[in-house]
C-alpha cells in the first residue's frame, strides 16, 4: 500500500520559474502536494531551454536541470495576457491553498492577479512573492540574476585567495538560500491559517533571506568594524586546513585537523616523518603560525595516494579528511548518497532516463521524493481543464481555438 | 496595515528543544523568529560552540561570540548533563511536553543515553525529532568526522570552485551547516503540518552533503546526461556554450560582477552603458552594434575578449558604488561585489528597515543584527531578544515550569547536572 504523504491534500498554483521558485514547489510535490505550474507559449519557463540536455539536443523536454527542479508537478499552457486566461487562473486560485509567484515587482498586478484580486476569489489564501530585493525599494526593480546577487550579498567576496580577485561560484549560490527559506515561510503561513483561518501576502527577498547565512561575517563587521575577507581554504581555529593534492588528475582530497590529538593521528598515518618532531609544528598555534610550509609537505604526502585512499586511511583514525567530489563522483560512486537515494533515476517519455534529487531528508513515516517525472511542456492542460475544474468539452476546445489555452 | 510591531508571528509558540551546536542552531533560530518556543539546552559550562568566533570586541568568552549570538537569538537557554542519569529524567519530563526536539549529535549518541526519538516517541507520540549530521543517521559515511570544509567537498561544491593554478576553495564561512540547518526547518515544518492534521509525530534526518548538493545546479547533470565534468576552475570567469565569459571585474575600489549580454534585459540596455564609455573614449567600435539581438552562439572568444578589454577599463576609473548606481538608472544588470561593509550599508536594506537592534544589558550596549527577510500583511518577523547567558532560563524552567524546588536545583549544580 502506498504510504500517505505528509502534504497530501494541499493544493498550489505555481507561478514561478526559473531556479528558486520551482525547487520551493518540487519540494511541496515530493510531499504530496498538488502542484500547478503555470506556462505560456509566450514564455516557456527558461530552465527548459538551459544545459546539459539529453544527448546533447536542445528541446523544451530535455533539460537535466529543469527535469531536477520540476518532478512531482503538473504544467498547464495558459496565456495570462488573455483576460479569459485570467479566468481559468482564479478558477484554480478559488481551490488552492498556496499561490507562489517570482516575477519582477507589479508584474502580477499588471496581469490583475495581485494579493488583491486573488484573495477576492479565496479570502483566506496564502500568496508568496519571491524576488531579489523585495517589492519595494530603491533597487527592487533593477533587473538581477542569481549569478549576480552572491556578490551583492557577500559570497563572491568570501570564495577565493586573499591575494587575488574573487573566485565565482559557478552555481548562482543565493539562489540556494532563499527557496528553503521561502519553504519555512509557506509552511508556518499554513500553521497559522489552520489556528486563525487567516490567509496573507508574503514579500520575501532572497536577499535578506541570504544575508542570514553569513550572520557572523555580518556582525564581526557590525559589532567589531572588521571587514573580514576570504582566505583560500585556511580557518583560524585548524591546522592544517586545506585541499591538497593527490594521485590522479585534478584529484584532491580535504583535510581538516582541529586539535592536537587529531594531529597526532595524522602523523601516525603518515608514517611520523622526521618533519613532523619539528616544534614548528607541535601545537595548533605554532602549526598556525608555519601553515604555508605544513600545506606543502602534507601536499607532498598526500601527492602518492588517491583522495579516497587518504579518506578512508584517515577517517578510520577519526582524522576529518574527504574526496573533493565530482558530479561523477557523486552520481557514479558515492556510497552514502546511493544509501540513502539522493539520486532518483527517472524515465521520461520524451527525454528517457534522467536524475532528480530527493530532499536532503527523510521522514520516518511519511515519503519525501519525487512522485512522478517532470511534466513535458503543457502535458496537463486537459487534464487540469477537464479533470480538476470540470470544464466541458466545448469550452475547452474554445479555449485552445482563442489561443487562451495550448 | 498595521505597524510590523504589532503583528503576531506566524508560529504558535510551540516548544522546542535544541540541543544543537553550531551544526544546526540555525534551524531553531529560524523557527524561534517565526514564534516557536525555542529553548536551547547546553552542557553545565555551556554549549562548546560558544568558543567559536568571532567575539564581541574580540574577548574570546563563551558569553561573548558573536557566532552563537546570531544563530540563538530569540531562544531561552538551560543547562543540563544528559550523560547523567538525573539529567536523562529530566530532559525526559521536558520532552513529554514539548512539540519538537532539535539536535545535531553523533548519529547513535542519543540512543546510547535513551533519549533517541524511539525513546521519546514512547514517552510523546506527537513529538517531532530532527536530526541535524553530516551525512545522515545511517551508512557508510555517517559516523565521519566531517567539518565545514569535508562535507563541502563531499557534497562536490569545492571541486567547482576557485582558480584553475590552485587548490579548489570553500566559501570562507562555514555554510554546509547553514545549508542543512535552513532545510531542516522546511523538514521539521513539513512533519509538523502532517501531525496536526491528524498525523503523529517523526523523525526528520537531514544530511547536510545532500543539502550541500542541492546548490551545485548543472554539476550532477551534466555528468549524468552528457558524462562531462568541470575540470576547470575558472577562478574570475564563468565557461558556458564553449566560450569564457568575465563575470568579476576589478573597479576602482575592488570588484564589480558583470556579464557581457547578460541575458536580455543585459543586451537590451547596453548601448547605455557603451554610451558611457564613449563620453571617456572607450569602447567607440561597440557602438552601434546590435547587441538585443546577438545571440551567444555569435559571440567568438576573440570578440569577447576584445570587448572585455574596453569594458574592464571603464571599470576601472569608476568605484563599485557609481557603477551600481548608474546600473540601477539604466536598468543595467551590474551588481557590485560586496563586502560585510557595504552589505551594512545598502540603501536597499535599509530601506527595508532590515538591520534590527538587540539589547545585550551585560554589555551595556546594543548590538546590530541582519533581521526580518519578508513582509506580511498579517503576521511578522519577531524581533525578540538576545541569545540566553549560560543557564540564563534554569530557574524559569526547572523551578516554575517542572516545579524542582531550590533544594533539588542545588543538588543537581552541586552534581553538575545543571
Amino acid at each position: 500500500m502506498k504510504k500517505r504523504c505528509a502534504l497530501e491534500g494541499l493544493k498550489v498554483v505555481d507561478f514561478s520559474w526559473i531556479f528558486t521558485g520551482p525547487m520551493v514547489t518540487k519540494y511541496l510535490g515530493d510531499h504530496g502536494a498538488e502542484v500547478i505550474k503555470i506556462e505560456s507559449a509566450v514564455r516557456p519557463d527558461g530552465t527548459r531551454l538551459m544545459t546539459p540536455f539529453a544527448g546533447g539536443e536542445m528541446g523544451l523536454n530535455r533539460s537535466g536541470v529543469y527535469a531536477n527542479y520540476n518532478a512531482s508537478k503538473y504544467s498547464m499552457n495558459l496565456n495570462l495576457r488573455e483576460a479569459r486566461g485570467e479566468e481559468v487562473v482564479k478558477k484554480l486560485v478559488k481551490r488552492a491553498d498556496i499561490v507562489l509567484e517570482t516575477f519582477g515587482p507589479g508584474v502580477m498586478g499588471r496581469l490583475g492577479l495581485d494579493y488583491d484580486n486573488l484573495r477576492q476569489v479565496k479570502p483566506d489564501i496564502i500568496m508568496l512573492s519571491m524576488s531579489m530585493f523585495g517589492q519595494y525599494g530603491p533597487y527592487a526593480n533593477q533587473p538581477t540574476f542569481g549569478q549576480l546577487l552572491q556578490a551583492t550579498n557577500g559570497f563572491v567576496h568570501l570564495l577565493g585567495w586573499p591575494d587575488r580577485s574573487p573566485a565565482l561560484p559557478v552555481a548562482a549560490y543565493t539562489d540556494y538560500i532563499a527557496p528553503w527559506y521561502v519553504l519555512v515561510a509557506l509552511m508556518a503561513a499554513l500553521d497559522y491559517r489552520r489556528r486563525t483561518g487567516k490567509g496573507q501576502y508574503v514579500d520575501l527577498a532572497m536577499q535578506e533571506a541570504s544575508v542570514h547565512l553569513a550572520s557572523p561575517v555580518v556582525m564581526d563587521y557590525t559589532v567589531n568594524g572588521r571587514i573580514q575577507n576570504r582566505m583560500g581554504n585556511r580557518n583560524p581555529g585548524a591546522a592544517p586546513h586545506g585541499v591538497y593534492p593527490c594521485k590522479g588528475r585534478e584529484r584532491w582530497c580535504a583535510i581538516a585537523v582541529f586539535n592536537d590529538k587529531e594531529w597526532q593521528s595524522l602523523c601516525k598515518v603518515m608514517g611520523n616523518p622526521e618533519w613532523t618532531k619539528s616544534s614548528k609544528f607541535d601545537t595548533l598555534l605554532h602549526r598556525t603560525e608555519n601553515i604555508e610550509e605544513l600545506d606543502k609537505l602534507i601536499g607532498a604526502w598526500t601527492r602518492s595516494y588517491t583522495p579516497e585512499e587518504l579518506m578512508v586511511k584517515l577517517q578510520a583514525v577519526g582524522v576529518a579528511a574527504g574526496v573533493v567530489q565530482t558530479g561523477e563522483d557523486l552520481v557514479d560512486h558515492d556510497p552514502q548518497l546511493r544509501h540513502r537515494r539522493h539520486f532518483v533515476e527517472m524515465e521520461h517519455a520524451e527525454m528517457g532516463k534522467h536524475l532528480t534529487e530527493r530532499p536532503p531528508y527523510r521522514l520516518s513515516k511519511t515519503p519525501s521524493e519525487p512522485q512522478r517525472p517532470f511534466p513535458s511542456f503543457g502535458e496537463h492542460t486537459e487534464y487540469v481543464c477537464k479533470e480538476i475544474l470540470d470544464m466541458g468539452d466545448e469550452e475547452f476546445a474554445e479555449l485552445i481555438g482563442a489561443g487562451v489555452l495550448a | 496595515m498595521p505597524d510590523d510591531k504589532e503583528k503576531p508571528p506566524m508560529l504558535d509558540s510551540y516548544r522546542i528543544l535544541d540541543l544543537t551546536d553550531d551544526r544546526g542552531s540555525l534551524c531553531g533560530k529560524v523557527l524561534a523568529e517565526l514564534g516557536a518556543d525555542v529553548v536551547k539546552v547546553e552542557p553545565p559550562g555551556g554549549d562548546p560552540s560558544r568558543n567559536i568566533g568571532p567575539y564581541y570586541h574580540d574577548t574570546p568568552d563563551p558569553q561573548k561570540s558573536l557566532n552563537w549570538f546570531a544563530f540563538n537569538m530569540n531562544k531561552r537557554g538551560i543547562t543540563l548533563n544528559i550523560e547523567t542519569k538525573d539529567g536523562q529524567e529530566i530532559f525526559k519530563r521536558l520532552a513529554k511536553n514539548a512539540d519538537f526536539i532539535i539536535e545535531s549529535f553523533t548519529p547513535g549518541y542519543l540512543n546510547r543515553l535513551g533519549l533517541g526519538y524511539k525513546d521519546l516517541s514512547e514517552i510523546n507520540p506527537r513529538i517531532i525529532m530532527t536530526s541535524i549530521t553530516p551525512y545522515g543517521q545511517t551508512g557508510p559515511y555517517s559516523r565521519f568526522n566531517s567539518p565545514d570544509l569535508i562535507t563541502m567537498s563531499m557534497a562536490g561544491y569545492v571541486y567547482i570552485c576557485g582558480d584553475s593554478d590552485r587548490p579548489p576553495v570553500r566559501f570562507s564561512s562555514d555554510q554546509s551547516y547553514m545549508q542543512a540547518s535552513i532545510q531542516a526547518a522546511g523538514g521539521t515544518l513539513i512533519a509538523h503540518y502532517y501531525r496536526e492534521l491528524g498525523g503523529e509525530g517523526q523523525h526528520v534526518d537531514v544530511s547536510m552533503q545532500e543539502a550541500m548538493a542541492w546548490t551545485l545546479c548543472y554539476a550532477p547533470h551534466d555528468w549524468y546526461l552528457l558524462k562531462a565534468l568541470h575540470h576547470t576552475r575558472e577562478g574570475s570567469r564563468w565557461k558556458r556554450f564553449g566560450v569564457t565569459y568575465r563575470l568579476i571585474w576589478p573597479c576602482k575600489d575592488g570588484y564589480v560582477c558583470y556579464r557581457l549580454l547578460m541575458a536580455q534585459p543585459g543586451a537590451n540596455v547596453m548601448n547605455e552603458m557603451i554610451g558611457s564609455m564613449n563620453k571617456e573614449g572607450l569602447g567607440l567600435d561597440m557602438k552601434g552594434i546590435d547587441w538585443g539581438t546577438m545571440g551567444f552562439d555569435q559571440m567568438s572568444q576573440e570578440n569577447i575578449n576584445h570587448w572585455e578589454d574596453q569594458v574592464g577599463q571603464y571599470f576601472l576609473r569608476h568605484t563599485k558604488r557609481e557603477l551600481h548606481e548608474e546600473a540601477v538608472r539604466q536598468r543595467n544588470v551590474l551588481q557590485p561585489v560586496n563586502t560585510s561593509k557595504d552589505i551594512y550599508e545598502s540603501p536597499q536594506l535599509a530601506a527595508r528597515d532590515f538591520w534590527v537592534e538587540l539589547e545585550h544589558p551585560e554589555l551595556g550596549e546594543s548590538i546590530t543584527y541582519p533581521g526580518p527577510y519578508f513582509k506580511s500583511t498579517e503576521t511578522a518577523w519577531q524581533k525578540g531578544h538576545r541569545a540566553p547567558l549560560i543557564g540564563e532560563h534554569n530557574e524559569e524552567i526547572y523551578e516554575k515550569e517542572l516545579g524542582l524546588s531550590k533544594e533539588e536545583l542545588s543538588i543537581l549544580k552541586r552534581e553538575k547536572v545543571i
